[in-house]
């Protein structure tokens, strides 16, 4: 068969690119053009050179953020995609219930991070929020204004709450796309429960599964609105997290030049980061072809 | 543009990856070639090769930025060497 090799469908790609160079590309330039010279505002610019990323660099406070950060996105991995598998593997497979459960857990996804952040404020309060009400009733001492663990615990759980239903409908999505032969030549096998889900499913939901890592992996790295609406950063700098430090910096203190520093070894390390979890997908589903 | 603080060294800065984006196009375009594993165990094309070794010496001049006291033109200098390590071996 004689195949046309013409690449003009790329031109319908230009809109997007134009979208594209104004949303983020133009923003991320003058970052770094921010980053290396000093401002007192007015649009006056001072050359500063290489000053920001050596401060920034020596800089204990982002260090201490950066550490929290992956802490915190650690964590959340480590709850919520076991805990999605565990939910996906354990719906039904289908009819009402199955319908039933996808809307169920839909719903906080659809919530906006800012609500997210006030139900849970108010969930988590002693005097007047269920939660916290219930727990200093019980005699556990629970504030998440004063207490680093309880903050932490409340951030933490927050997300579960909030995320651990994509995890899950994502590992479902690919549940649901093995074929029952497969399931039926591991019974006619013996295959233990354990045998079927580490040699069937995890292998079939790997690639689903990688895209739901990389995604709550940057989300969770980037995560802004609710830990600031719930905690705002405290108590101290509990849970400071790298972007409401970079807030305080650059519009709490007007900071524009260290700001701009540390947002391009920020962006850096998410595309590092992101790049290794696209590398390790992109090869998994070569070999899997 | 006065908005966007524009200085000498962050336009060359950009020109210079602009324009190694549009050599590595034309390259891409004039001989086109087929992927290969490296050392990492990754199939990478010249594209991919670039963007490690951007990426890379990103790094490399903040490591040298901060670990060191010596003139920034030697973490150019290590990230030029690391980059001829990068289009040869990955």
């Amino acid at each position: 068969m004689n195949k046309t090799t013409n690449q003009k469908a790329w031109f319908l790609v230009l809109p997007v690119l134009v979208l594209v160079a104004f949303s983020a590309v133009i923003p991320l330039m003058t970052v770094v053009n921010y980053s290396v010279q000093d401002t007192f505002g007015n649009n006056q610019f001072f050359w500063a050179g290489l000053e920001w990323f050596e401060e920034m660099l020596a800089s204990q406070r982002m260090w201490d953020a950066l550490g929290r950060q992956l802490m915190f996105s650690g964590i959340i991995l480590a709850i919520e995609v076991p805990l999605g598998i565990f939910v996906a593997l354990n719906m039904p497979k289908g009819g009402f219930w199955a319908s039933f459960c996808l809307v169920m857990m839909s719903l906080p996804l659809l919530i906006p991070w800012n609500v997210v952040g006030t139900i849970w404020q108010i969930f988590g309060r002693v005097d007047i929020g269920l939660l916290g009400y219930v727990l200093d009733r019980i005699g556990v001492n629970y504030n998440y204004t004063q207490d680093t663990v309880a903050a932490w615990i409340t951030i933490v759980v927050m997300d579960v709450w909030h995320w651990t239903s994509l995890v899950a409908l994502l590992a479902y999505a690919g549940l649901k796309s093995i074929p029952d032969a497969f399931y039926q030549a591991a019974k006619i096998d013996q295959a233990s429960r354990w045998k079927v889900f580490r040699y069937i499913e995890l292998p079939k939901m790997m690639g689903v599964l990688m895209i739901a890592v990389l995604l709550r992996f940057m989300d969770s790295f980037m995560i802004y609105t609710e830990p600031f609406v719930v905690t705002g950063g405290g108590p101290g700098n509990a849970t400071t997290l790298l972007s409401i430090d970079l807030v305080k910096m650059a519009l709490g203190q007007f900071d524009l030049g260290p700001a701009a520093a540390f947002s391009i070894m920020y962006f850096l390390v998410i595309l590092l980061i992101s790049w290794v979890f696209y590398t390790v997908m992109t090869n998994l589903d070569n070999r899997g072809s | 543009m006065a908005w966007m603080a524009w200085t000498w060294p962050t336009a060359i800065f950009f020109l210079v990856i602009a324009s190694l984006l549009v050599i590595f196009t034309i390259l891409a375009i004039r001989f086109p070639e087929t992927p290969r594993t490296g050392v990492l165990g990754i199939e990478t094309t010249r594209g991919d090769r670039l963007f490690i070794t951007l990426l890379g010496s990103a790094f490399l001049n903040l490591a040298w930025l901060g670990w060191t006291d010596l003139a920034q033109w030697w973490g150019l200098v290590i990230a030029l060497v690391y980059a001829a390590a990068v289009f040869r071996w990955v």
